[in-house]
C-alpha cells in the first residue's frame, strides 16, 4: 500500500474523456454531412474521407518529429475532427492536393508549432480553410450547383475525376454556379427581394436551394451537442442572434437595397456550421460565460459585416479567427466577479 | 410536522456525483465489537501538551478522563472502554500526513463495570459558563470536519448570532452518518440545539439538508415542534455542505473569504456535534464514541457504525468484512474531500465520519492527464466562480501573482473542477500546490518587508542619534564659549587692576590663528599660476 503513489482528493471523476467531447462532435456532424452529401453528391464524401486521413497523417508525422507517443496524442480524435470539419468546408469540387494542403496547414502551422491540442490560438480547420482560400480563390468557390438546380450533378466517375484533378477530362463549368449569398450580393440589381426570389431558381423557401438543408442538417447537430450539453448555449445563440439582428436591420424591407432577409443569412453559408461546430471550439474561444456572450455576438456581427460590405461571399473563416484574436482582450475584460468579493 | 422553507439563495455551479448513500443506509445504526486495543488522541493541533491523569499501566474505566487540556480551547479526552494503558506517545492520526499526534493507548477488557459519567445537567437552571464548561469536560469538538473545540466557538457566537445552522447537507458521496443519526437519534440532536438556542441567544435554528435523504427529512418533520425550527431541503448537489456557501444558500448572506460566519451572526453545526452536546449536557456521557459510514465495495456489511474513538481502521474495517483481494485503497472521508489512508493502523478520531474502503471498480483511479482544451467546464462548476482553467495556465507556469489576481486564495479546495475536467487534469491538487507557494512567498515577502522596516528605522535611529549628537556638540561649545567669555570678562576685570603682565592664552590663540590664516592665503594666492590657464593648451 505504501508503495504506491497517492493522490490527494478528489478520488472521483466524471469519467467523460477528451476523446469522449471530440466523438460527440464528430456524431454531430452527421446529419450536416447528410445534407452535405444529398445536395452536392461524391465530391462531398472524398471531402469527408481524404481531408481527416491527411489531417491524421499529418498529426502522426508531427508528433513523430516532436518526439511525442503519437497513438495516445492520436487517440484523442482532435486531429480527426479538424479535418473533418475542414473536409465540410471544402468545395465538393476540391482537388486531393487542396484537402492535403489545407489539412497540413491547420494541422501543422496552427495547430502543432503552437504546441498541440489545447495551445493553438486559432481555430486550425479556419486557419487552413483561410489559408487556401487567399491562396487558391478560384478552387476554393468552385461550388457546385445543388441537386434540383442545375442540369445533374455530377457522376460517380466526373466526381472522381475532379477529386483527382483531372479537370481537362470534366468540364467543371457544366456543374458550377453561384451561390445564394453571393446572387444576393452581385445579382439584386435594381429588383426587390421578391422580386428577385422568384426569377432565382438558386433560391429555395427561407435560403439557398440545398444549403438550407445543410445548414439545418448542421442546426440539428449542433441542438444535439446543446443538449450532451458538449457546447454552451452562449456563443451559437449570440452569434446567430447577431448576425439575425443585423440582417433585420440592413433588410431594409425587402427593397433593392437589401442585403437579403435574416433567414437567407441564418440558412445561408456556413451560419449554422459555424456556429455550433467553428465558433464553439473551445481551445480557442472565450473563457468565462461573459466572455463567449460578447465573443459570439463579434462574430456574428463581423459575419455580416463581410457578407454585406467585403468582397468576399461568405465571412465566417475570417470573423472566427478575429474573434481569436479578439479573446486575450475579452477574457481580461469578462474575468466573473469571484464569490464573496465586493461588488 | 413543519413545511420546509424554500433556499435564500443559489449556489453556483456545484456537481451531482452519484451518491451511493443507498449501500450504507440498509441497516440501522450497529455497534461493532470491542476492539482489542483503542489508541485515543489527547493532544489537539496547535494546543499546548494536555495534563495526563493516567500514566502506562493504569487501568482506567469506560469514561474515564484520560487527559485535560491546558489551552483556553482544549477539551478533555476520555477512555472509550475499560482497560490498562499500554503506551502513551506519538501515533499517526488519518487526517494528517505530517507527523502524528500523543496517544493514549488501551487494551481493553470487557468490563460490567457502567460507563463513567458527569452528573447530568439541568439547562434550565445552568447559566452558559457552567454549560460551555462543560462541553469542554466531555470533551467536545467539531463532528463535522475540522474538529474545533466546540465551546471555544458557541463562546465566540454568545449575544452575536441570531441564526443557528443544522449543517446535515452531507453532499459527499458514501457518507450518511448524518443522515442515519438524524433517522434514529433526532431528538437528541435537537436537544443539542435547543441548547445552543439557549446559550447562544440565537433566536431561530435552520436545518439545511439535501433532497437525496427523505428518510432523514421525514424524520425530521415529525420530530420538530418548535416554531424557532425550520427545515430547509436544498437539491441534492455538491459542495453545499461547506459552511460558507451553505450560509449563503440558506440566509441569503454572502459570506466575504476569510471572515466567520459568526461576524454575519450565523453559528454552523453539524447534527453530530449536537448530539454529542445533547448527550453530554442531559446525560452526562463524555464523548467516547460517533457514528460513522463505513462502506465501499470493498466491505461486505457496509453501513453506520457507533464507533469506539480510537479504534483502529484495520479492526473496524475487519469487523465489516473487509474483502482483501478486492481493496485497492481506504480513504477517510468520502471520494471528494477524503484523504488516502497510507497505514490501517492509524485510528479512527472524533472528526472521522467516513471511512471508504474502496475497489479499483468502483473508484478507478484518473487516467493520465492529457492538455487543457480550455471546455470551461471547470469553470461552469467553480461554486467561487474562479476561472480553473486560468488558474491551470498560472499555476502550471508559476506565475503566482497572476494567479493571485485570479483569486487562487479563494479556492475552497472543493475538487469539483478536477471531478469534471475531460482531460483527466489534476487541477484542485495543483491549486492546492500554488496556494502553499503563494503563501511562502507571501511569508518571505513578509519577512524581507519586516527586514526592511528594521533596516530603515535602524537608519533613522542612527540619523536621530547623529542629529543629536551634532546638537549637543554644539549646546557643548556654546557652553564653554560663554563660560569662556566670562571667564575672559573676569580676567579683564582683573587686568584692569594690574594691568602690563604677560599675554593671555587668548591673544596667544589669536596669533596663531592670524599666523595659519596668513599662510593659507599666501598658497592660494600662489596655486593658480602653477597652472595652465583652462582652454588654452598648446597644440
Amino acid at each position: 500500500m505504501s508503495s504506491r503513489v497517492t493522490a490527494s482528493s478528489p478520488h472521483m471523476h466524471l469519467g467523460h474523456g477528451t476523446s469522449q467531447v471530440m466523438q460527440l462532435v464528430l456524431l454531430a456532424t452527421v446529419p450536416g454531412f447528410t445534407a452535405l452529401f444529398f445536395c452536392f453528391g461524391w465530391g462531398v464524401l472524398f471531402n469527408l474521407l481524404w481531408v481527416p486521413a491527411c489531417a491524421v497523417a499529418c498529426e502522426a508525422v508531427v508528433l513523430k518529429l516532436r518526439r511525442r507517443p503519437p497513438l495516445a496524442t492520436l487517440c484523442d480524435c482532435s486531429a480527426l475532427l479538424t479535418g473533418v470539419l475542414l473536409a465540410a468546408a471544402l468545395p465538393p469540387t476540391a482537388p486531393w492536393w487542396l484537402g492535403l494542403l489545407g489539412s497540413g496547414l491547420a494541422i501543422v502551422l496552427a495547430k502543432q508549432l503552437y504546441g498541440g491540442l489545447g495551445f493553438n490560438p486559432f481555430n486550425p480547420a479556419m486557419v487552413g480553410y483561410a489559408a487556401l482560400l487567399l491562396a487558391f480563390p478560384v478552387e476554393m468557390t468552385r461550388w457546385l450547383l445543388p441537386r434540383d438546380v442545375g442540369d445533374a450533378l455530377p457522376d460517380f466517375v466526373t466526381a472522381l475525376g475532379l477529386f483527382l484533378g483531372q479537370e481537362t477530362l470534366t468540364p467543371i463549368d457544366a456543374y458550377t454556379g453561384a451561390t445564394a449569398l453571393t446572387l444576393f450580393r452581385e445579382e439584386l440589381g435594381g429588383q426587390t427581394v421578391a422580386e428577385f426570389w422568384q426569377s432565382s431558381p438558386v433560391l429555395g423557401h427561407w435560403s439557398g436551394t440545398g444549403w438550407e438543408w445543410v445548414n439545418g442538417g448542421f442546426l440539428l447537430g449542433g441542438l444535439f451537442l446543446l443538449y450532451r450539453r458538449v457546447i454552451g448555449w452562449q456563443i451559437p445563440v449570440t452569434l446567430l442572434g447577431a448576425l439575425a439582428l443585423l440582417a433585420t436591420l440592413f433588410h431594409d424591407g425587402g427593397s433593392s437595397a437589401s442585403h437579403g432577409p435574416p433567414l437567407l443569412h441564418l440558412f445561408g453559408g456556413a451560419s449554422m456550421f459555424g456556429a455550433f461546430f467553428i465558433a464553439t471550439d473551445p481551445v480557442t474561444a472565450a473563457t468565462s460565460a461573459r466572455g463567449r456572450l460578447v465573443y459570439g455576438a463579434l462574430i456574428g456581427s463581423v459575419i455580416f459585416c463581410l457578407r454585406a460590405f467585403s468582397s468576399y461571399p461568405d465571412g465566417v473563416a475570417f470573423a472566427v479567427l478575429l474573434g481569436n484574436f479578439a479573446v486575450p482582450f475579452i477574457d481580461r475584460c469578462t474575468q466573473p466577479r469571484v464569490r464573496g468579493q465586493q461588488k | 410536522m413543519s413545511l420546509p422553507t424554500s433556499p435564500r439563495a443559489r449556489m453556483h455551479g456545484g456537481i451531482t456525483p452519484p451518491g451511493n448513500k443507498q449501500q450504507s443506509l440498509r441497516h440501522p445504526i450497529r455497534r461493532l465489537p470491542l476492539p482489542p486495543q483503542l489508541i485515543v488522541p489527547v493532544e489537539q493541533r496547535g494546543e499546548p501538551l494536555p495534563e495526563l491523569l493516567v500514566s502506562v499501566g493504569d487501568r482506567v474505566e469506560k469514561g474515564q478522563c484520560l487527559a485535560r487540556g491546558r489551552g483556553e480551547r482544549a477539551v478533555s479526552s476520555h477512555a472509550p472502554a475499560a482497560g490498562v494503558v499500554t503506551d502513551i506517545g506519538t501515533q499517526p492520526l488519518p487526517d494528517d500526513q505530517a507527523g502524528g499526534l500523543t496517544c493514549v493507548t488501551i487494551a481493553t477488557a470487557p468490563s460490567t463495570a457502567s460507563t463513567r459519567c458527569l452528573p447530568p445537567l439541568d439547562p434550565a437552571r445552568c447559566g452558559s459558563e457552567i454549560l460551555l464548561q462543560r462541553l469542554r469536560d466531555a470533551g467536545i469538538t467539531g463532528l463535522g470536519g475540522a474538529g474545533f473545540p466546540t465551546h471555544t466557538k458557541v463562546l465566540a457566537a454568545i449575544g452575536r448570532v441570531e441564526t443557528l445552522i443544522v449543517n446535515a447537507t452531507e453532499c459527499e458521496p458514501f457518507i450518511t452518518a448524518d443522515a442515519a443519526l438524524l433517522q434514529e437519534r433526532v431528538d437528541d440532536v435537537l436537544r443539542g440545539a435547543s441548547l445552543l438556542l439557549q446559550i447562544t441567544g440565537a433566536s431561530r435554528c435552520l436545518i439545511g439538508i439535501q433532497d437525496d435523504e427523505p428518510a432523514a427529512i421525514a424524520s425530521l418533520q415529525a420530530a420538530l415542534a418548535d416554531a424557532r425550527f425550520q427545515l430547509c431541503v436544498l437539491p441534492a448537489r455538491y459542495p453545499h455542505g461547506a459552511e460558507a456557501l451553505l450560509v449563503h444558500v440558506l440566509t441569503g448572506k454572502e459570506v466575504l473569504m476569510g471572515r466567520p460566519a459568526i461576524d454575519y451572526g450565523v453559528l454552523c453545526h453539524n447534527p453530530a456535534t449536537l448530539h454529542a452536546v445533547a448527550r453530554a449536557v442531559l446525560h452526562g456521557e463524555p464523548l467516547i464514541s460517533r457514528v460513522m459510514t463505513l462502506t465501499g465495495a470493498a466491505l461486505r456489511d457496509p453501513g453506520n457504525y457507533d464507533v469506539l474513538i480510537g479504534t483502529p481502521v484495520a479492526t473496524a474495517l475487519q469487523a465489516c468484512g473487509l474483502d482483501e483481494w478486492q481493496h485497492s485503497r481506504s480513504l477517510a472521508g468520502g471520494p471528494l474531500l477524503g484523504v488516502e489512508l497510507q497505514q490501517a493502523t492509524v485510528p479512527l478520531t472524533k472528526t472521522s465520519n467516513c471511512i471508504l474502503a474502496t475497489t479499483e471498480a468502483e473508484l478507478p483511479r484518473p487516467p493520465p492527464p492529457q492538455p487543457c482544451i480550455r471546455c470551461g467546464l471547470c469553470a461552469d462548476v467553480c461554486p467561487v466562480r474562479l476561472l480553473p482553467q486560468q488558474l491551470h495556465w498560472f499555476s502550471r507556469s508559476g506565475e503566482l501573482d497572476k494567479a493571485a489576481a485570479h483569486h487562487l486564495e479563494d479556492c475552497i479546495d472543493c475538487g469539483a473542477c478536477a471531478y469534471v475536467c475531460p482531460s483527466a487534469i489534476p487541477l484542485v491538487q495543483q491549486f492546492r500546490l500554488a496556494k502553499t507557494r503563494l503563501a511562502e512567498q507571501r511569508i518571505r515577502q513578509q519577512q524581507a518587508d519586516l527586514a526592511r522596516e528594521r533596516f530603515e528605522a535602524h537608519q533613522a535611529r542612527v540619523a536621530n542619534q547623529q542629529r543629536l549628537d551634532e546638537q549637543r556638540r554644539h549646546e557643548r561649545a556654546a557652553l564653554l564659549q560663554r563660560k569662556q567669555a566670562e571667564a575672559a570678562a573676569r580676567a579683564q576685570a582683573v587686568n584692569t587692576v594690574t594691568p602690563a603682565s604677560t599675554p593671555s592664552p587668548q591673544d596667544v590663540i589669536a596669533a596663531a590663528l592670524a599666523r595659519v590664516q596668513a599662510r593659507k592665503a599666501a598658497k592660494l594666492a600662489a596655486a593658480p599660476t602653477a597652472l595652465p590657464p583652462e582652454g588654452e593648451a598648446p597644440p
